[in-house]
């Protein structure tokens, strides 16, 4: 067996289980750590259990009551050793199939708990839930480990001090309650695939858990429409993961990209996701945002892309979720749909309303349009100001090259 | 678990608040309490006098520093509290989201430390 994957693929359910069975976050983990080294040793001469799964459990919950026992500070511990000891004594099958689901759904809600600090709630999402060591975390987030290490440690504290409860939210706030986990989930897709940084396999494979999580959440909590539409937009968005980048290291931009490269069954299943999440009123930020990827992904030639369309559903998200960078995003389709001088005047507005003054993105936007028109001297001034406000080197020498390009043109 | 809920508030907007409506508030305090008197949540609790009559007591190099008015300027200002039994922070959550206060200002809800207990935060 590849125990590597198995590693992977069911830590996050393992340590689920395990967390409520000894409803403590740091000794489910530990216990985890030694069933896995029994495991090694084991294993392989004796062959893998019929059931991995729940060799692991019960393995890593003996291995606990060993350890409370042994633990001098008893009387801290008593009240934990019962309760530990209880569900030891459970019966084999208890651990079922459905259970270990709920389980999961239990460890993402408590994970992705409002009291906890959205960055933490990120971390301990990508630790406990998908698994992810602390070190592959911060090295995504370009932070140094300890930092991240104290960030999982205050948050597990937090969860444990502050009575932060281990369980799916009652019906009358699980709607309020999943936006929040779906925005954990977006923001783990999005630091995987717009990181301004960091190292790729990495992003890579934060993109997956997001995709991950959300096939979890769609199928744990069926029939919720946001939820659909974030799978939706993960799946189309992640469809073009080859082509976003070309083969030296270089951004591709969506109407330059091999759309032979992008993935099709990937932006079909995305494209009925969405589409479903849509027939079941899905009308908030996912939904918006994946009825234009759909849009893109869906268009043979980046001329033949219904730019109307597109143009149409930024102005609903910039009514919706007022930001420039969506009503940036808004003047380029305006742009592509109607005229670029229309386009360019809408940025130039955004301009002066000075909110975007330290990101590249307007004065890049601006360049392109420029571009198109022939401007090219505006242009090469605005790939300037561009060039220092870029956040990481795929951007910053794809403004390089464009700037050339113009330069060497004069 | 006990935990404190803290009501805070702003004293300069109460002050505009017309008798009849302030009257109307605290009968909504009142039914609040029973509620979760019935419900077996209710610990303690108290509304506070404002600010005005604050004083604040340190003692630095055995020598006792008393000043007037709160141990700090805030936009809001603690204006009562309940302590409550709850099964866990959500349901402590809820019964904070129904005390009137959180409507004009801010309950925050902390855990109360059992005796014994040491805390790393």
């Amino acid at each position: 067996m590849d125990f590597e994957k198995f590693h992977r693929e069911e830590s996050g359910r393992i340590l689920s289980t395990l967390i409520r069975l000894l409803g403590d976050f740091d000794l489910a983990e530990e216990m985890l750590q030694e069933a896995y080294a029994v495991a090694l040793q084991k294993w392989p001469s004796e062959g893998t259990p019929a059931n991995p799964r729940s060799w692991l459990i019960s393995t890593a919950r003996y291995k606990a009551i060993d350890r409370l026992r042994r633990e001098q500070s008893f009387e801290r511990k008593a009240e934990q050793l019962a309760k530990t000891s209880q569900a030891a004594a459970q019966p084999e099958t208890e651990i079922e199939e459905e259970m270990v689901a709920d389980d999961r759904l239990r460890l993402i809600f408590t994970c992705c708990h409002p009291s906890l600090p959205l960055e933490a709630r990120v971390a301990l999402t990508l630790r406990t839930v998908c698994g992810i060591t602390t070190e592959e975390i911060s090295r995504a987030f370009l932070i140094p480990v300890a930092t991240m290490a104290q960030r999982l440690v205050r948050a597990k504290g937090k969860i444990r001090e502050a009575g932060i409860p281990y369980r799916v939210p009652p019906q009358e706030e699980l709607r309020d309650r999943l936006d929040g986990v779906l925005l954990v989930v977006y923001l783990i897709f999005n630091e995987g695939y717009l990181a301004s940084s960091g190292d790729a396999l990495i992003r890579r494979e934060l993109c997956a858990e997001a995709i991950r999580l959300g096939r979890v959440l769609c199928g744990l909590i069926p029939g919720q429409a946001e939820a659909l539409a974030l799978l939706g937009l993960m799946l189309l968005h992640d469809s073009r993961r080859d082509a976003r980048v070309s083969a030296d290291g270089d951004l591709v931009l969506l109407e330059e990209q091999d759309r032979s490269q992008w993935h099709a069954e990937e932006i079909r299943e995305g494209t009925e996701i969405v589409e479903s999440a849509l027939r079941r009123g899905a009308s908030g930020m996912y939904a918006l945002q994946a009825a234009i990827a759909a849009l893109h992904a869906n268009a043979k030639t980046a001329g033949g892309t219904d730019w109307a369309q597109i143009a149409a559903l930024y102005d609903l998200l910039a009514r919706a979720y007022p930001s420039p960078v969506i009503e940036v995003n808004r003047a380029v389709a305006v742009a592509m749909a109607r005229s670029v001088e229309e386009g360019l005047a809408l940025l130039d507005e955004i301009e002066k309303r000075e909110e975007l003054e330290e990101f590249h993105l307007l004065p890049a936007a601006q360049a392109d349009l420029l571009r198109r028109l022939g401007r090219k001297e505006e242009a090469a001034v605005a790939y300037r100001r561009a060039l220092p406000l870029a956040t990481n080197d795929i951007e910053r020498r794809f403004l390089r090259r464009r700037l050339g390009e113009i330069e060497i043109q004069n | 678990m006990q935990y404190l809920l803290l009501i805070y508030r702003s004293e300069a907007e109460m002050a505009k608040i017309p008798p009849a409506e302030l009257n109307a508030m605290y009968a909504e305090y009142g039914k609040f309490t029973q509620e979760i008197t019935d419900s077996g949540n209710y610990v303690g609790g108290n509304p506070l006098k404002p600010t005005t009559t604050a004083t604040t007591v340190r003692v630095r190099d055995s020598k006792r520093v008393v000043t007037d008015g709160p141990f700090a300027e805030t936009k809001e200002q603690l204006g009562g509290y309940y302590l409550i039994e709850a099964k866990d922070l959500d349901q402590a959550i809820s019964i904070a989201a129904r005390i009137p206060g959180a409507r004009v200002g801010s309950i925050e809800v902390r855990p109360i430390m059992s005796r014994g207990q040491a805390v790393q935060a």
